[in-house]
């Protein structure tokens, strides 16, 4: 089990005299601030995010219907050095998704060369075999990338998983930004951070860039949500409002003439782009669920015409499907023609009958996670499981192994978090969000850090306790100083 | 600007308008309630559901028609659609659905409203009736100074249009349920009782000072009547929230480069406002032309939302 051996960011390896130096400035922050006023500026926060209305509902409590995820006040850093590694890896990875997509509704090579099991795409219910032959405009399928990252120790960062449909937390990472630097602005003089909230303007560039009718700023871009009631509602209006695009909903839009309309006070005017945050089932009711109410009828085939781009493109959900996942490494080699610089976690597909054997002896150290489950529902933390739990999961892994993946239990990397206790380490996570569009990739320096805030646990989601952090990229002066 | 979003603002100010509307009359009939001698008091707060147009409802409900009962189904009951609480709920509900039309500020003044309600389940005693109220018109007039400080785009017409067809029929169903004291003739006028009704009146529109502004006579019911009615100097009468319909209607007409039936009846309504006077108003009956208001306005609703696609 990680805990107390696990590599600290700020404090370095466990027993490390000199832990680290560059930022020694941060411990002494975190030593020279009395608790009680951490705890207040975290406080206050959390007040300003709840006023705001920057809530998010958790499946199945209708209580707490609305609640704030919990916001830790002391930020994460990263050397202007680790950051620009991290990029490379990044944007190496995103090319190859948006290939590899590109790939599988095209030519299909990477099936024809071997690479990987053709039955492994095609018959995956996230291909859509509808969408063959799609072209989207510049060939980019996925146009926003959160790509989940680990740490281990000083430079042992890995992929835990890619999400290539709608990531979200995105509008966390820029609150938590705007609620650091007036609650701790002292930091910010200490530490040369490099800004984040030119976010919205990378992602209306974004949108812009892949117009099909191109006209530059002039294009019509709208968002896509599926209502106020959703749980990243509050994403969808910030992130609107932050680009100036107007945020729309399924019945706001009609399809005539294999054009997308919007209503409005003066009229039908035609969309150029849709930022849709509304899942591939949920999008055209004459294509995916015919029992939808959320969908445009008619979007799909908009799409396909080449008159609308769609962000991200239908389909996406093959490349971050998580049996998919395990081949990513083969994948970014097929299209880059280098090896990954950013690692996958060490997978055992369940679904191969050796993979499956050492699993099922394995499942007290393992991680076991379905292939088609999300948000740290249906996993099995083998290390802190109970024994019925454990029992539970071998059932399932001997009733459907295809549907099971494994992976050892990393001792992920832990960051100082202000607790009841006062300050102690707890166990993060990392998601930087990925830009492609018709001019290449954009990456704001910067990203959600999640923070498992019970002692121990390294489950990170916001529906399982877990809370966030402002994750600091230092610019380059500071480490030359 | 879509049509979804422009009905939502569209109902946010006409909810907001009813909730600060309906506090006013909870604290003016608590004011009555206290001056009066019972069976007096209980009238009070008979006729506040009536206004509130919540008498049938109440019935529903089997409650006893207490104060605390009536107040607190005013405020705070669930079940009342024009509760309060209902109103507040109705209109964060669609202001979250329309946040990148409102501003930080206009979007804050109404999730703090409808905080303040949130677990309340009592009014309590009149004191704690009277706080509670109180606080509600400070979040209201806190959204009234959010909205005077927002860019005057349709988004600002919108919100403005609402609140403004809102108060037209808030304003016309006050004077309506008390239209048999404003009646001159063949009532006996000037007892204590009236005297307070006619207070209470003035003081659910806020117009106690305004009246001593506009007529040196004392209180006289025809002349609270023409100033609720006719008096352009008060923004809650009728007349002056005809116009703000207009004003608002004008400035989307400027800026969409449309106009439309709402234009025209909205307008044909306020050259009859300006031409008639409170004694042909009298002559006609007061009840029967405050029926015809309350037909035309409802007309003028249907006409913005044909107007505008709220469909």
């Amino acid at each position: 089990m990680a805990g107390a051996d696990a590599f600290d960011e700020i404090r370095g390896k466990p027993g490390d005299p000199v832990g680290r130096p560059e930022f020694a400035q941060l411990l002494d922050w975190m030593e020279t601030t009395p608790p009680a006023e951490l705890d207040r500026r975290q406080k206050a926060a959390e007040a300003a995010f709840r006023q705001l209305g920057i809530t998010f509902a958790v499946y199945g409590e209708e209580e707490s219907a609305e609640r704030i995820i919990p916001f830790d006040i002391v930020p994460r850093i990263f050397t202007a050095r680790e950051w620009a590694s991290l990029s490379e890896g990044l944007v190496q990875r995103v090319e190859a998704i948006n290939a590899f997509l590109a790939d599988i509704y095209g030519p299909r090579r990477i099936l024809a060369d071997g690479v990987l099991p053709e039955e492994l795409v095609l018959a995956n219910p996230q291909f859509r075999p509808v969408l063959a032959g799609a072209k989207p405009p510049h060939g980019v399928f996925a146009h926003i990338c959160g790509i989940d990252l680990v740490r281990t120790g000083p430079d042992e960062f890995w992929v835990l998983e890619d999400n290539a449909r709608t990531p979200s937390g995105v509008s966390y990472m820029l609150e938590n930004r705007e609620a650091m630097l007036r609650l701790c602005p002292e930091l910010f003089e200490q530490f040369d951070v490099a800004p984040i909230d030119s976010y919205p303007d990378a992602l209306l560039e974004t949108l812009q860039s892949v117009s099909p009718r191109g006209r530059g700023a002039d294009a019509t871009c709208v968002l896509l949500t599926p209502g106020h009631f959703n749980s990243a509602f509050y994403e969808h209006s910030f992130l609107a409002d932050s680009m100036g695009i107007e945020l729309v909903e399924a019945a706001d839009l009609e399809v005539d003439d294999d054009k997308v309309w919007m209503r409005t006070i003066e009229g039908r005017v035609q969309v150029d782009v849709i930022y849709r945050r509304i899942d591939d089932d949920y999008l055209d009711p004459l294509v995916f669920r015919p029992d939808s109410l959320l969908g445009v009828p008619g979007i799909v085939a908009a799409y396909m015409a080449g008159n609308v781009a769609l962000v991200n493109a239908p389909g996406t959900g093959i490349a971050d499907d998580k049996a998919i996942y395990s081949y990513m490494p083969e994948i970014v080699k097929y299209y880059s023609g280098g090896d990954a610089k950013l690692p996958n976690v060490e997978t055992y597909r369940c679904r191969e009958p050796q993979a499956l054997r050492y699993t099922l002896d394995n499942l007290d150290k393992l991680v076991v996670k379905l292939v088609d489950g999300s948000g740290g529902y249906g996993m099995l933390v083998g290390p802190t499981a109970t024994r019925a739990q454990i029992e539970e999961f071998r059932a399932a892994l001997i009733a459907e192994p295809h549907r099971y993946i494994a992976q050892p239990t990393l001792a992920l990397s832990t960051v100082p978090t202000l607790t009841e206790k006062g300050i102690a380490p707890r166990h993060v996570d990392f998601r930087p969000f990925v830009l492609s569009g018709g001019k290449g990739v954009t990456i704001t320096p910067g990203g959600l850090t999640r923070v498992a805030l019970r002692e121990g646990s390294l489950v990170v989601n916001s529906s399982q306790g877990g809370g966030t952090k402002d994750s600091l990229i230092l610019t380059g002066q500071e480490e030359r100083a | 600007m879509l049509s979804r979003t422009a009905n939502s603002l569209y109902w946010i100010g006409r909810y907001v308008e009813r909730a600060e509307f309906t506090a006013r009359l909870i604290e003016a009939t608590i004011r009555l309630d206290a001056l009066s001698a019972r069976p007096a008091g209980q009238g009070a707060w008979d006729s506040a559901l009536l206004v509130a147009a919540a008498d049938y409802d109440f019935g529903l409900t089997g409650e006893t028609r207490s104060p605390l009962a009536i107040s607190r189904y005013l405020t705070l009951a669930a079940a009342n659609p024009n509760s309060i609480r209902s109103c507040l709920d109705a209109a964060r509900s669609n202001a979250k659905s329309v946040r990148t039309a409102l501003s930080r500020d206009a979007w804050e003044a109404i999730n703090r409203a409808w905080l303040g309600l949130r677990g309340r389940a009592s009014t309590g005693g009149s004191q704690t009736t009277l706080s509670l109220v109180e606080q509600i018109r400070a979040e209201t007039r806190g959204f009234e100074g959010a909205l005077h400080r927002m860019l005057r785009n349709e988004a600002y017409s919108f919100l403005g249009l609402g609140a403004a067809m809102e108060r037209a029929d808030n304003t016309a169903r006050l004077i309506d349920v008390k239209y048999h004291l404003l009646l001159p003739e063949g009532e006996k006028v000037g007892g204590l009782i009236d005297r307070d009704q006619w207070t209470t009146i003035l003081h659910t529109v806020s117009a106690n000072t305004a009246y001593r502004w506009l007529y040196s006579e004392g209180l006289k019911p025809w002349l609270v009547a023409e100033l609720l009615c006719l008096k352009p100097e008060l923004p809650r009468s009728l007349i002056a929230s005809s116009e703000e319909v207009i004003m608002h209607l004008n400035a989307i007409g400027k800026r969409t480069g449309l106009q439309g039936e709402a234009d025209r009846l909205s307008r044909l309504r306020h050259n009859a406002l300006e031409r008639t006077t409170i004694d042909a108003i009298f002559a006609q009956g007061l009840h029967e032309w405050l029926t015809g208001f309350i037909y035309e306005n409802t007309r003028i609703h249907q006409a913005i939302g044909q107007q505008f696609r709220f469909g």
